[in-house]
């Protein structure tokens, strides 16, 4: 149980934003990218997640290429993305929110809110109940009624993790879950993380924050001007000297 | 004077239906139709070619429903993954293209001459006032039940997935949600509405010609929502009225001014409409009963 990724290529114009990437992780790992930025780690989550075609290369998930399937087929085959500026649906409240988010709502298709109001009724419980569980996980529960565009930053964080979990996901993609974030929320989402981890969920994070980072995740691989250039644990990777120049030398 | 309140009465509502549609699309979706009037010109055309043939007035309203939802497919297949201001310029291409269908295709629909005879509705008891009445009537219940049924879409499973669309459609996709599909039934059901109101058009003014299916039909009803408030059914009614009584109640204002001729007087009617708009634009944006999406 996998998600592999084998030699993926994205090129704008003659800037070759990713080249030839390849990752393997297994759907129960915590696997970190970090990087500079323009370094190709959004590049890469967004042709993972189906938003940008790829040029060349492949990506399976289980043993199944996703390669032809659409964004959306993709998350609903298990790989599910946040973004790296959270994007709440502002006018909807926190629970409404995650409510969209639930997969497979019978009162999604029109006739059906006609000629089975008893059973969309009842579908809404459920997912309300499978929302309010996960607005308690995240400590969500005294904003669950304002509109989301009115949180904090961090706060939309929070709803973006949320949101993701009700589609039930195999695979988290986080682009940059500790951005902005205070340290007190961020050590509650790397809690989290830890704890959804431990029921199963596997997770790539992209992540500038490496403190948070290196706390969080066993192995992770450090990417430049579109390649992986060392991969491994942490404590390893920021010891390599390709690293230390093109990442950490850029900040220090 | 009944009679000519019922006159206004009736296209008011028939303007409501059309408004519906709009308020459903763009008020609650974000999809900028400005080709509403593409689809009102299609049920209006079938019903009174369908009439022409001998079907019954029941059967070819809802024929005209039905077939302007199912033309909605293809204009919605090629423009819904566009951007959203592309999607305006299509659909505005896609009315255009309508009204030059029905100004060029003489064999079916009698080109520039246009249609005339269409069967009223209610012609069985009779005609004058009592018919007209009847009609009314008839077209407050439908618009009840539209704005019932859109009522209902609005607050279900699909409404909420459509106000997530307005509000950043990218994350809809990431959630495993596909916009098109929810964008294109939108549109369809937005078009049988237009549909429908072309219907009661068609067989109230009992004469179609393509030049009354012109892009400013759109943009009435784009200015009813706006005056009204987008996206509530209520601004919708209060809108399409403000808007319908003052194109119709500036005829009496002429009256008054004699000074300026009629040719000049549609000139100012829509000059004065405009300079309403940018007012209520600038002071009021939403609308007079309030921008659903400033809750």
């Amino acid at each position: 149980m996998s998600l592999e990724v084998r030699r993926v290529t994205k090129a704008f114009g003659g800037f070759c934003a990713l080249d030839e990437v390849s990752i393997a992780v297994e759907t129960d790992a915590l696997f970190g990218i970090i990087g500079p930025n323009g370094a190709g780690k959004s590049t890469l989550f967004s042709v993972l997640s189906g938003f940008m075609p790829a040029d060349a290369g492949e990506i399976l998930l289980d043993g199944h290429s996703l390669s032809r399937l659409s964004p959306h087929a993709r998350a609903r085959a298990g790989m599910v993305r946040t973004f790296q500026v959270p994007r709440e649906f502002r006018h909807l409240t926190v629970r409404e929110n995650l409510m969209v988010a639930a997969p497979g709502q019978t009162g999604e298709h029109l006739a059906s809110l006609f000629l089975r109001p008893g059973q969309v009724r009842r579908e809404e419980l459920r997912i309300a109940q499978q929302a309010e569980e996960i607005i308690e996980f995240l400590r969500l529960t005294t904003v669950a009624e304002l509109p989301s565009g009115s949180l904090s930053g961090g706060q939309k964080k929070l709803l973006e993790l949320g949101r993701a979990l009700m589609v039930a996901p195999k695979m988290l993609l986080l682009d940059e879950p500790f951005a902005g974030v205070n340290p007190v929320l961020t050590g509650m989402i790397v809690d989290r993380i830890r704890e959804l981890n431990a029921r199963g969920i596997g997770f790539v994070i992209i992540e500038h924050e490496l403190a948070a980072l290196t706390r969080l995740v066993p192995r992770l691989a450090v990417m430049d001007r579109g390649r992986i250039i060392a991969s491994g644990p942490p404590e390893k990777v920021l010891k390599d000297e390709r690293v230390r120049e093109a990442y950490l030398g850029a900040v220090t | 004077m009944e009679g000519y309140l019922v006159a206004i009465g009736i296209v008011v509502l028939i303007n409501v239906l059309l408004a519906l549609g709009l308020t459903l699309q763009y008020g609650r979706t974000g999809l900028i139709n400005f080709g509403h009037v593409g689809f009102f010109a299609i049920g209006a055309y079938t019903s009174a070619l369908l009439a022409l043939q001998g079907v019954p007035l029941v059967i070819s309203f809802v024929a005209a429903g039905a077939f302007a939802a199912v033309s909605a497919w293809p204009v919605g297949m090629v423009s819904l993954r566009l951007r959203d201001d592309y999607f305006a310029i299509v659909t505005l291409g896609f009315s255009e293209t309508v009204r030059i269908v029905i100004s060029s295709e003489k064999w079916l629909t009698n080109g520039m001459q246009g249609i005339p005879g269409l069967p009223r509705l209610y012609e069985g008891i009779g005609g004058g006032l009592p018919a007209q009445l009847a009609v009314l009537v008839t077209l407050a219940l439908v618009v009840i039940a539209s704005a019932t049924m859109i009522q209902r879409i609005t607050n279900s499973p699909f409404g909420r997935v459509i106000e997530a669309i307005r509000d950043n459609e990218e994350a809809v996709t990431a959630l495993g949600k596909n916009p098109a599909s929810f964008k294109l039934r939108v549109l369809a059901v937005g078009a049988g509405l237009a549909g429908v109101a072309g219907a009661f058009y068609a067989h109230y003014i009992t004469f179609i010609v393509p030049d009354q299916f012109g892009p400013i039909v759109t943009f009435y009803v784009w200015m009813a929502i706006i005056i009204g408030g987008v996206g509530r059914i209520s601004g919708t009614l209060v809108g399409t009225a403000i808007l319908m009584l003052f194109l119709e109640g500036s005829r009496f204002i002429r009256d008054l001014i004699p000074a300026i001729p009629e040719v000049e007087m549609a000139s100012i009617r829509l000059g004065v409409i405009g300079i309403a708009l940018i007012l209520f634009v600038t002071y009021r944006p939403q609308g007079l009963m309030g921008d659903y999406t400033q809750r």
